[in-house]
């Protein structure tokens, strides 16, 4: 397959602009500032590229929703890369971030916007003085500023760095962590596009999607379409990890087979066993197991499986890993980052820890299987964000699919804690529960 | 991030009456401090004024301002706090509450020198993270100058399990790295530089097919050298990826 956004992203020195102009970088900014507004969006919208953060919104029509005339508005790029498993905006930017910049560019001019910003995640260090070498390189030769190549399109660019907190990837609670303040999601509609940073109308769109921009207007959008599914339309950077043997990021082009990806690219578990269950996209993702391993990979075929395709972050883990285990991990991330605004999500959160945490300990019984499978049912659609249900989509889906084996585990810890139980009494003659302060977590 | 004290709690687990001692309700909330009586380091002033001077609304610098305060004082403590306060006219009560909620930015001292974060997140706790997280702590124990702590997905599960030690990451990593990231730390030397992910190479097979049509010679630096001494960035290390080749279906995969 001819890869469009990893075409030759290893070359020695894209990171400057030198390398990446003597490739034809910036000549689609060139062409697109030839063309109106209306016809770059048009472009966008004919490619039906879909958004590549998670939700898989079509970007032409977010554009669209931009009120024209003469007003203040933004465009964010969201490079707050934080769902557990998704990597590959880091190695997009950290290798040819002025493709980034041409994409975000290019958008400005589509939207009529005059200001623009990559948020970028904190912990990327790397990746942000990367970027903001290339932003002062890009600034200097006239590609970012007042009147950009001599046209009367003016769009400034800055790089905002978060400092943790996962949230702020959702794009409401990343509008108020630009905003200064806490980043805690708001309330929809007003959609971001009407009303969205400093209230103004703001587009906001991933990493990927907008490094893909570029490309669409050199191949021009109908051509861009002809790549992938009819409804999932281009090629789509995916990130594998856990039990494979070739982790990391590929190109794939929308619609191939999922075995595909995990066996033939990525080499299947390096033991050898089978897989036993997968994250899709990302850890937000409901799990599939190995018989769904021949679903094609794009947005509708994953949606139709009973998942979905998410940031396009496949997680894999073989037959003798423990569903509880990774129902833990996933449960403690959801619970630390959960804002606190919605009450479902933060208790539902901390209370599907503490039912997990009691499996684990010994103190459960099967019935706990369906107040949890309960709880997740009252946080999903419950919330301003989406954050919660992000916990609950895959942990419902595993006491869905994986049931027999934690009632087995339930019994199996149960036995243990009974036994330690028995041993203590006999040496101590009286067990106190109370005694000693109780652990604060 | 640090550790908050616990609250002393009964053995039936009530928390001690006074607990919440600190918060006087009475009292009026803080002012703005005034820029005139509060001493600010000139180089922290120009950095937040800056950063200001960068958005629309002075308070989007909140985040960077807080950042470069944390840099001077090691974490963003109450003067700290006063300091950008006073700087950017906010309230000291607004700048706690975005200091609290965001977990690069510290609110409690501790000691700053070295920060070592190991992902404990999925994909990395699938492939050992817990045990080389021990392996860490049992390393670096008696050193109060290396701070390890848990932390979640660092956004590099392809080199799991890994750890970012005071910003650069490092992996795949085994428990015998920890000792190895701990002397390097000691030593001022760059960490386990062969596992820096700014090395590594993409794994698609489709990109490591253009590598022949690199143009040879005269090129910059290499696209992921960024911030290296320039003798280092010349250097053409590759990463630790995995060998590409496809390998034979496996037995019973009938795909």
């Amino acid at each position: 397959m001819k890869t469009i956004l990893f075409d030759r992203i290893d070359e020695p020195g894209l990171n400057t602009l030198d390398v990446y102009q003597r490739r034809g970088g910036y000549q689609s900014l060139r062409k697109a500032l030839t063309m109106t507004p209306e016809d770059v969006t048009a472009q966008i919208m004919d490619s039906g590229i879909r958004g590549r953060g998670g939700a898989g919104f079509q970007m032409g029509r977010k554009v669209s929703f931009l009120p024209h005339g003469d007003m203040p508005k933004y465009l964010i790029c969201n490079a707050d890369e934080s769902e557990p498993g998704t990597f590959k905006d880091r190695e997009l930017m950290q290798k040819s971030p002025h493709m980034l910049i041409e994409g975000v560019m290019i958008a400005a001019y589509a939207g009529g916007i005059g200001r623009t910003f990559i948020y970028i995640r904190g912990e990327y260090q790397l990746q942000a003085d990367i970027l903001e070498a290339a932003i002062a390189e890009a600034a200097q030769a006239g590609y970012i500023g007042e009147r950009i190549m001599d046209s009367d399109f003016s769009a400034s660019l800055v790089l905002h760095r978060g400092a943790g907190a996962y949230i702020c990837g959702e794009e409401t609670g990343l509008l108020d962590s630009l905003e200064g303040k806490r980043g805690n999601p708001r309330l929809k509609p007003p959609f971001p596009a009407i009303e969205g940073l400093y209230a103004g109308p703001t587009l906001i769109n991933n990493v990927e999607t907008l490094a893909t921009v570029p490309h669409i207007i050199r191949m021009g959008g109908d051509e861009y379409a002809k790549i992938g599914t009819e409804t999932s339309t281009g090629t789509k950077l995916v990130s594998i990890s856990g039990d494979v043997r070739r982790p990391g990021n590929y190109e794939i082009e929308l619609g191939i087979p999922s075995r595909e990806i995990i066996y033939g690219l990525a080499g299947g578990p390096p033991s050898g066993r089978e897989i036993k269950f997968w994250f899709p996209g990302g850890s937000s993702s409901p799990v599939l197991t190995k018989n769904d391993l021949d679903v094609p990979y794009d947005f509708d075929a994953m949606a139709k499986a009973g998942s979905m395709l998410g940031s396009g972050a496949i997680i894999i883990a073989d037959e003798s890993r423990k569903v509880l285990d990774t129902a833990l991990k996933l449960a403690k991330f959801y619970a630390h980052e959960s804002c606190g605004k919605c009450v479902p999500c933060r208790e539902g959160t901390n209370w599907t820890l503490k039912m997990l945490q009691r499996i684990q300990s010994g103190d459960a019984t099967p019935m706990d299987l369906d107040i949890m499978a309960s709880v997740q049912e009252q946080i999903i659609g419950n919330c301003l964000c989406v954050l919660g249900d992000a916990m609950a989509m895959p942990i419902g889906s595993m006491v869905a699919k994986f049931r027999d084996e934690l009632e087995a585990e339930i019994e199996a810890a149960r036995e243990r804690a009974d036994g330690a139980g028995l041993e203590e009494v006999v040496a101590l003659g009286v067990a106190d529960e109370h005694a000693g302060p109780i652990p604060v977590h | 991030m640090s550790p908050i004290p616990p609250v002393p709690r009964f053995g039936h687990g009530s928390r001690v009456p006074g607990w919440d001692d600190a918060v006087d309700l009475t009292k009026d909330p803080a002012v703005i401090p005034d820029l005139a009586t509060t001493p600010v380091p000139e180089a922290l002033r120009m950095e937040i004024e800056a950063a200001m001077a960068k958005y629309p609304d002075r308070r989007s610098a909140a985040i960077p301002a807080l950042h470069a305060a944390q840099a001077v004082h090691g974490y963003c403590s109450p003067e700290a706090i006063d300091q950008v306060a006073a700087v950017m006219q906010l309230t000291p009560a607004y700048l706690t509450s975005v200091a609290t909620f965001y977990d690069m930015l510290e609110t409690f001292p501790r000691p700053r020198h070295d920060d070592i974060y190991i992902c404990t997140n999925i994909s990395c706790s699938l492939l050992g993270a817990d045990d080389l997280f021990d392996a860490m702590v049992r390393a670096a124990a008696g050193d109060e100058r290396i701070h390890v702590s848990s932390f979640e997905c660092l956004g590099a599960c392809d080199i799991a399990p890994m750890a970012s030690v005071n910003g650069e990451y490092v992996g795949p990593l085994d428990a015998d790295d920890a000792e190895q990231i701990v002397a390097d730390l000691r030593s001022r030397r760059p960490v386990l530089p062969d596992k820096q992910i700014r090395y590594r190479r993409s794994v698609d097979p489709n990109v490591q097919a253009g590598v022949d049509q690199f143009v040879a010679g005269d090129h910059g630096p290499r696209a992921d050298t960024a911030g290296l001494p320039e003798t280092e960035a010349q250097t053409d290390r590759p990463g630790p990826s995995a060998p590409i080749e496809i390998e034979p279906n496996e037995p019973g995969d009938d795909r």
